[in-house]
């Protein structure tokens, strides 16, 4: 285990092994490709747990393992690999939740044509999302993080043909790479100042004090420490890639992929990694200027910001789930509205309370979306909640089991660990010494995720059949159960869920204890505790009975017309384009983005192609004097010359006419000039 | 300068003139004759007696003859359009130009005014021993050159056997 | 005037005759007639030469005579023979019939 220990970088090894045999292979080998992904990542599974265990002993803070990887000058770039508690769990998580997803996605693409595709790119996510949580160095994380917003692209427009899925992933992919340039931006300066991108190099790395030290020491734009700033920046990433205010637009529009893709990305793994950067980051966001010149706080401007953030986040996602009709969108703002209280948790609780949140939250959030899917599937690719309804005869296990989810996100308490996790966010929330405007916010978007997720029940598996068997033309049976390579993850995800919640209750919180490390001290049960308790359960039943009596029309019947749609109508409509973030995003930067775009083709078409032009004609020019020089005066002049030659000799020919009087003429007269000459030469001597 | 050879010398140069200017030309060929034998008498005037009677033997003897019989094996066809060629002038010219120049030289020269010595003896053995000795090589030469003259001569002036030749065409154009 | 000017201005006029011949007359005959009294004026230098010149003795003016002399038959037969073939060609004996060689 201790060689595990150093060589973790095994485990993202095998999925990204299976990505590159699946994508060498020369003709699409379904049975091939499904079985060596769900094998791969199987295994990866087992050496997670096997890491896992190593990281159980007592006093284990971290094992590194950094090599370098080039050098250029003065600069050196590292690789490096760390095994600590966070990032075992991470391993831990990713791998189940991901196999159960592989093998749900044997069944839900059984029939599609670009299986094997899908499976390559499912690998490659795989290895780029292990790869990111076992990072030590912000490059390898960077790089990682990349490569997973490249698979989250291919597979949200994994059905390219439909130019809704194209527009949404190249939507995702832009909307996180202006992120990215938050994190870029934080990386370079953070390499800058500190001379290193590892975290943890006995000492060197840019997590640890000496680092730290000299960068909160220094300040720059609003007497934010550099600390403050490098944090707000890596933020930015994080807020693009985990979907919060105003970089959230992606996130719903990405449900144009497969549901699977949904479920694995876009709720328990992909749209996590902003959270688990922030808690991979916690010394550097919570670096503040001290008495021997570095200490920690909860209260850092970055930490302010990010709470913030990510409370106004979840009741604005919350809000805009609560109208809206494709049934797979309602899990969508769900999702941003469930991580902006995961960023609450980091910020005002700590790293490891957000990260409990992030687990308990991969495995109900995979449970709801593969719970969707099996309805989807059942029901012919129909996602429009309006037309769904009654599912709870017909798909009994997927009833039940999306059922154990939907408690779980609403925060129905004991038996479901949402409920715990949701708690300890809270908790921190209100023990935060700089506001309780998150602590409130966070309960009323409690309160609502409750609501909307009645309301989808109501619509989806209460009442009677709406739409699907009516004037379907597709639909001719009623909707069956799906096959059992689809339920049995439903199940086992359901199962975790219920079981989680043993190591997540304030009163035995293994999980956080063991996430937060030997060093810290998580908060003790006292008597507030009790009362939050109740505060969130009051919150909790508030949300599902409104919703319980508001849809009684919609649970009681076929009828397909939402109550609140048609009392607000207004309202309704506001919310359901999420307050025309989107639009006014096309109004203005997408415009301006454009214009600039069309302002540089002017340029470049007539600028630069004119300078271009212009020293294309030059030297066109000097190709046809040079031409014309070579041509008319060489070649003409000694073609003329010749020719001049030719001539004088046809003209001094014909002296040559053949006869001798002239011929004896000529002889007389040369003879006559040598005798002169000969004389004259004799004379002078 | 004696009477003999003013006598001489005119009677050479009239025969000369003759010869070049008679439009006859048997006389103008023996006229020739004359020119040469009255040469002939100036080189043995000249005490240069082997080469005067060589003189007399080859070029009156042989060569005038010659010419006399080439004249009249050309006979037949005078020549209707006149004596002189179509441009005179031009040859005229050429020659007084080159006369002038070979009199002038003359003229200039410091030999025609030196005291002239006695005449030496020659005999003809000395002739012959320097024939045979001193000049034996041209003389081979000039038999060669000899031979290979009689043989061309005769070889050009051979009838043609080719059947366009004017041979089987004794009539003339 | 030395006897050697009389040679020589007789030698002279005799050339300048044969030149006059050569250029000026049509007949090819006449031609021939113009270039033997032309050697025989060099003939008559040579000799006067040898005669009244530095070194009687060794002859040399009468030897260069005597082959020239020689050179002179043979080529009058030669000249002769052309003539001779020429007149057969053209059945003319002016010199300007033979032009096929002319341009």
């Amino acid at each position: 285990m201790d060689f595990l220990a150093h060589h973790v970088w095994l485990i993202p090894l095998l999925p990204l092994v299976a990505a590159g045999l699946i994508a060498v292979t020369p003709r699409p080998q379904r049975q091939f490709a499904s079985s060596l992904s769900i094998g791969a990542l199987a295994a990866a599974f087992l050496l997670a747990t096997l890491a896992f265990a190593a990281t159980l002993a007592p006093g284990y803070t971290r094992t590194i393992s950094n090599l370098p990887w080039f050098t250029a000058g003065d600069l050196t770039l590292h690789w490096g690999w760390i095994l600590d508690p966070i990032s075992a769990a991470m391993l831990v998580m990713i791998t189940f939740v991901g196999s159960l997803i592989f093998i749900f996605s044997t069944g839900y693409l059984a029939e599609d044509p670009n299986y094997t595709r899908f499976f390559g790119f499912l690998s490659l996510f795989a290895a780029a999302m292990l790869g990111l949580v076992i990072a030590n160095s912000l490059l390898v994380l960077f790089v990682c993080w990349e490569l997973v917003g490249v698979a989250s692209y291919l597979l949200i427009g994994f059905w390219f043909t439909k130019p809704a899925a194209a527009a949404a992933a190249k939507k995702a992919f832009i909307t996180t790479r202006i992120g990215d340039l938050g994190l870029f931006t934080a990386m370079l300066w953070l390499n800058s100042e500190t001379g290193t991108l590892l975290f943890y190099d006995s000492g060197r790395g840019c997590l640890e004090s000496a680092a730290l030290t000299s960068l909160v020491a220094q300040t720059t734009v609003a007497g934010l420490t550099f600390t403050a700033a490098i944090s707000l920046l890596a933020f930015w990433g994080a807020a693009g890639k985990s979907g919060q205010l105003p970089l959230h637009v992606w996130l719903p529009d990405a449900m144009e992929g497969p549901t699977p893709v949904s479920a694995l990305i876009h709720a328990a793994t992909m749209v996590a990694a902003g959270v688990f950067l922030t808690a991979r980051l916690y010394p550097l966001l919570s670096a503040t200027p001290g008495a021997e010149g570095l200490t920690f706080s909860n209260t850092t401007p970055a930490l302010i910001t990010i709470a913030w953030v990510g409370a106004a986040t979840a009741v604005f996602a919350a809000v805009c789930a609560v109208a809206q009709h494709d049934l797979k969108r309602v899990l969508a703002y769900s999702t941003v509205s469930q991580l902006g209280l995961m960023f609450v948790g980091v910020a005002t609780g700590g790293p490891a309370v957000g990260l409990v949140h992030l687990l308990t939250h991969a495995f109900f959030k995979a449970l709801l979306f593969l719970g969707a899917g099996s309805v989807i599937h059942a029901c012919h690719h129909e996602q429009d909640l309006r037309r769904l309804g009654g599912l709870r005869r017909g798909l009994p296990v997927t009833f039940a089991a999306y059922a154990v989810g939907m408690m779980a996100l609403s925060g129905v308490p004991i038996l479901f660990s949402g409920f715990w996790s949701k708690d300890a966010v809270l908790h921190g929330a209100l023990a935060w010494p700089a506001s309780k405007g998150p602590f409130v916010l966070c309960v009323i978007g409690a309160a609502l995720t409750a609501f909307y997720m009645m309301r989808q029940m109501c619509f989806v598996f209460l009442g009677e059949p709406r739409g699907v068997n009516a004037s379907d033309a597709h639909a001719h049976l009623p909707p069956h159960e799906s096959p059992r390579v689809m339920t049995v993850p439903l199940v086992v995800l359901a199962l975790c869920t219920l079981l989680l919640s043993a190591v997540c209750t304030p009163f035995w919180p293994a999980l956080e204890h063991y996430l937060a490390g030997p060093k810290a001290t998580p908060p003790s049960v006292t008597a507030g505790v009790w009362g939050l308790l109740v505060l969130s359960t009051v919150a909790t039943a508030t949300g599902l009975g409104l919703a319980w009596f508001a849809y009684r029309p919609v649970r009681g019947s076929a009828s397909s017309a939402d109550p609140l749609a048609e009392r607000f109508p207004a309202v309704f409509g506001v919310l359901n384009r999420a307050f025309g973030v989107d639009a006014l995003y096309a109004a203005t930067l997408t415009r301006w983005g454009r214009g600039l775009g069309t302002a540089a083709a002017w340029f470049d078409r007539w600028v630069w192609a004119g300078l271009v032009d212009l020293f294309h004609t030059l030297g066109q020019f000097t190709g046809w004097i040079s031409g014309r020089v070579d041509e008319d005066a060489l070649n003409g002049g000694f073609d003329a010359g010749c020719e001049a030659t030719r001539w004088s000799g046809r003209r001094l020919s014909l002296v040559h006419n053949g006869q001798a009087p002239r011929y004896l003429r000529i002889v007389a007269l040369g003879a006559t000039v040598f005798a002169l000459l000969l004389f004259g030469w004799m004379e002078q001597k | 300068m004696n009477a003999v050879f003013a006598l001489l010398a005119g009677l050479t140069l009239g025969a000369a003139l003759a010869a070049v200017t008679l439009r006859n030309l048997v006389h103008a060929a023996l006229c020739l004759a004359l020119a040469l034998a009255g040469l002939g008498l100036i080189y043995i005037h000249l005490e240069a007696e082997f080469v005067g009677l060589a003189q007399i033997l080859v070029y009156v003897g042989a060569v005038a003859i010659l010419i006399v019989f080439a004249v009249l094996l050309v006979r037949g066809a005078e020549l209707p359009e006149g004596r002189v060629s179509r441009a005179p002038w031009w040859g005229a010219g050429f020659t007084a130009l080159f006369a002038a120049t070979l009199l002038w030289a003359v003229v200039r020269s410091p030999v025609i005014r030196q005291a002239t010595r006695p005449a030496p003896t020659v005999t003809v053995r000395a002739i012959g021993d320097q024939l045979m000795r001193d000049y034996v090589v041209p003389l081979q030469a000039i038999g060669m050159l000899l031979t290979a003259a009689t043989l061309g001569a005769a070889l050009i002036a051979l009838p043609r056997r080719d059947p366009n030749s004017s041979a089987h065409q004794p009539t003339p154009p | 005037m030395n006897p050697l000017a009389g040679c020589l201005l007789l030698s002279c006029l005799l050339f300048a005759s044969g030149l006059g011949a050569v250029l000026i007359r049509r007949n090819a005959i006449v031609v021939l007639i113009g270039i033997e009294l032309m050697l025989n004026a060099a003939n008559l230098n040579f000799i006067a030469f040898w005669r009244y010149g530095p070194n009687p003795e060794a002859l040399t003016g009468l030897m260069a005579a005597l082959f020239a002399l020689a050179i002179a038959a043979a080529e009058a037969a030669v000249g002769l023979a052309l003539i001779i073939s020429l007149y057969r060609r053209h059945h003319r004996s002016d010199i300007d019939v033979a032009e096929e060689l002319k341009g």
